[in-house]
């Protein structure tokens, strides 16, 4: 346990360092509008439960832990890793973990090892609002879906027990949705000085050197794809389910391009991503949506760049150990409703992502806020983050506009293969070359 | 008690202490290397593919190539520095006192974690870093050199730094060891500095030198963390491809690789102690 929370501390240092978060209280107390109604039957012996939720840096920040304390009572405590440790702990852990924060792909990946259980939506209060993309896929009613694991595809098991995913909301969830995003390549316009409108320009000679892609295979090939279908290369049956033949043909392109000296960097991790931007060492790249958000409140000029062939996109939820039972079982729903309730979806929505439920946000949130971050308008006033750091000036537009058109403009979600494995040794590969 | 049960008896809490946490995670990472993995787990089989993919494959041979690289380098560099420096230390510098305090102040930079001390180069020497700042506004260079960061000489420049102290120590150990007569008598007996150095010094330091090398080889071909930051990820060490395969739960895969990379590092040793027989000389 104390292994758990000193892990905690320094991840959440680092990334409040990062986003420059001394005022924390500021978030708090913007959210303190209390949310009422929560059932208080239980509030004493529920004050014992402790639950350990992991996940990514994204949402495990300790000012939900906090907030999640005076609303419900109960003690959250968070613990802070990188993709590749939170599915390593989903899959080998089951008993480090009471709540696990995790995404999609990742969910596709370790459902089978049987460490999670699934939700039964009748006890979520506010299932029917969660937006479409993560129960029939469609975010409107004529929305082609995207390639890749899309979220609804893994989102839902037969019965409590399920091991398979089924096609059609039967009632039991693999995770409750918690916040996606759509993700593109991040630009400093400053430096490239003309406009950027497609994913080929990552392999562009004219970046010879400062160029970067993310080293995490199972994104980062889906970066390579968008390239690569952008420049004509390789057209793919699905991106997110690719073939030997396709994964050999991408990886060809990217490994010529690293021997000619394309790359400056491969990156890892959220403050690599940053801090390559921000030296200027690297001038388009990967990149996620906070990391730009990072870059810009140093002051220095950075695109989350819309690109016309469209954005690579990825959703987390939250997923129940199967070891969770009785009192704690409840505290848990308890804490997922409260989760869907608005609170916490205000918060990560001003940071730039979007919540499962929007509508319960918006009560958590200004409308010039709302308009800036959701319905992609001009901003009125400064817009500012959840600790109180001033993002944007007034007039400032959102990169790519409102969520409709943001979250519309889905080419493909992250996935994972059925040649995961082909996949990962041609990634070695490429990184060795 | 016979004096044989007693030698027995003081030999047990090591041979526990070492065979409960040195031989048998070495014996299960030996046993798993030959069980099957699939996504999310790994179970009890006797396959050989995890190794025949490692010995077959272009990946482990670059690798392992680039990995010899960078170790013969930061070898050969160390070695050097750290005989010069030991032999400033030991000879040149007369009073005990002083050479304490020059051989503490070759300690300092460890007084910091050695993550801390890899990272400090970035900064200094990228693209709008310190050393190219400084070159271009003394006109050395008109564009900022880019090989400077994220290349292979940025991965050997801080290995040199983190592990040109572990050579350092054990020669200069040697070195004090000598008996300064036999300087004299090679003096006497007409031999140059020179002489003395190639005829006397070197042989009688070799014992350093060697454990100075076990370390810094040791230390090369184990590392993942440096090669990744100054490389920018961009060149593969073995130990990195045993982090990769480790973040990919691909834990037999790893356990044969690091198999392979145990078997390599010991035969290299046992190939450096052919030249020395450090029990003796010790």
């Amino acid at each position: 346990m104390s292994r758990t929370s000193k892990e905690k501390t320094n991840r959440g240092l680092s990334r409040r360092s990062v986003l420059k978060g001394g005022a924390a209280a500021t978030g708090a107390a913007l959210g303190s509008g209390a949310i009422a109604g929560f059932p208080t039957i239980w509030a004493q012996n529920i004050k014992n439960v402790t639950l350990r939720q992991f996940g990514t840096g994204v949402s495990n920040l300790n000012e939900v832990a906090e907030k999640v304390k005076k609303d419900l009572g109960f003690t959250l405590e968070m613990t802070a890793l990188d993709s590749d440790a939170v599915t390593q702990r989903a899959a080998t852990q089951p008993k480090s973990f009471d709540i696990a924060d995790i995404e999609y792909w990742i969910c596709k990946k370790v459902w089978g090892a049987g460490n999670l259980q699934a939700m039964d939506t009748s006890k979520i209060k506010n299932y029917d609002k969660i937006v479409g993309i993560f129960r029939d896929g469609k975010l409107t009613p004529d929305s082609v879906i995207a390639q890749g694991t899309a979220p609804h595809t893994v989102g839902f098991v037969e019965g409590p027990g399920g091991k398979e995913f089924v096609d059609n909301e039967s009632g039991w969830m693999t995770l409750i949705p918690t916040i996606y995003n759509a993700d593109t390549l991040g630009i400093r316009p400053d430096l490239i000085g003309r406009p950027i409108s497609s994913w080929t320009e990552l392999l562009n000679p004219e970046f010879k050197g400062k160029a970067s892609i993310l080293d995490i295979s199972s994104i980062g090939i889906m970066d390579a794809a968008m390239v690569c279908e952008a420049m004509g290369e390789i057209k793919y049956g699905d991106k997110g389910n690719m073939t030997k033949e396709e994964i050999d043909k991408t990886m060809a392109i990217f490994t010529e391009a690293k021997k000619n000296g394309q790359f400056r960097a491969f990156w890892k991790s959220f403050d690599e991503s940053v801090n390559l931007m921000a030296s200027g060492e690297v001038v388009i790249q990967s990149m996620w949506s906070p990391a730009i958000t990072a870059v810009r409140s140093k002051g220095i000029p950075c695109v989350y760049q819309p690109l016309k062939e469209g954005y690579r996109s990825w959703g987390g939820g939250i997923g129940l150990s199967a070891n969770l039972s009785g009192l704690e079982l409840d505290a848990a729903y308890e804490y997922i409703n409260w989760y869907l309730d608005g609170w916490v979806g205000g918060f990560l929505m001003r940071q730039g992502y979007y919540s499962a439920v929007p509508e319960t946000s918006k009560k958590f949130m200004s409308d010039d806020e709302w308009g800036f971050w959701f319905e992609g308008k001009e901003a009125k006033g400064d817009i500012t983050d959840p600790f109180g750091k001033v993002l944007e000036k007034a007039g400032a537009v959102r990169d790519g506009g409102s969520f409709e058109e943001r979250m519309g403009a889905v080419a493909c979600w992250n996935a994972v293969m059925d040649e995961n494995k082909y996949m990962v040794r041609k990634w070695n590969e490429f990184i060795a070359a | 008690m016979t004096a044989q049960r007693l030698s027995w008896l003081l030999v047990l809490p090591l041979t526990l202490v070492l065979a409960l946490f040195l031989v048998l995670p070495l014996l299960t990472i030996v046993v798993v290397s030959f069980w099957d993995y699939n996504e999310w787990s790994f179970f009890p089989a006797f396959i050989l593919g995890n190794y025949e993919y490692v010995l077959t494959s272009n990946v482990t041979w670059a690798t392992y190539l680039k990995t010899l690289k960078f170790t013969l380098l930061t070898w050969g560099f160390c070695t050097v520095i750290g005989f010069t420096v030991a032999y400033f230390l030991a000879f040149h510098v007369r009073s005990l006192t002083w050479q304490i305090a020059l051989f503490m102040l070759c300690t300092i930079p460890f007084w910091t974690s050695n993550i801390i001390r890899m990272i400090s180069w970035i900064p200094f020497l990228g693209r709008n870093g310190i050393a190219n700042s400084m070159l271009l506004d003394m006109g050395v260079i008109d564009a900022p050199l880019e090989w400077l960061l994220f290349s292979d000489f940025a991965v050997v420049l801080a290995f040199i730094h983190l592990y040109a102290l572990f050579m350092v120590v054990p020669i200069f150990n040697t070195m004090m060891r000598i008996d300064k007569s036999l300087i004299e008598a090679a003096r006497d007996g007409g031999a140059s500095g020179f002489q003395v150095l190639t005829n006397v010094i070197l042989p009688l330091t070799k014992p350093g030198v060697m454990i100075g090398s076990i370390f810094v080889v040791t230390l090369v071909m184990g590392d993942f963390i440096t090669v990744r930051f100054m490389s920018g990820g961009q060149s593969a060490s073995v130990g990195r491809i045993i982090s990769n395969e480790i973040a990919l739960l691909q834990y037999p895969a790893a356990a044969a690789n690091a198999v392979v990379l145990l078997a390599a590092v010991i035969l290299m040793i046992a190939i450096m102690l052919r030249f020395v027989d450090i029990r003796k000389e010790l």
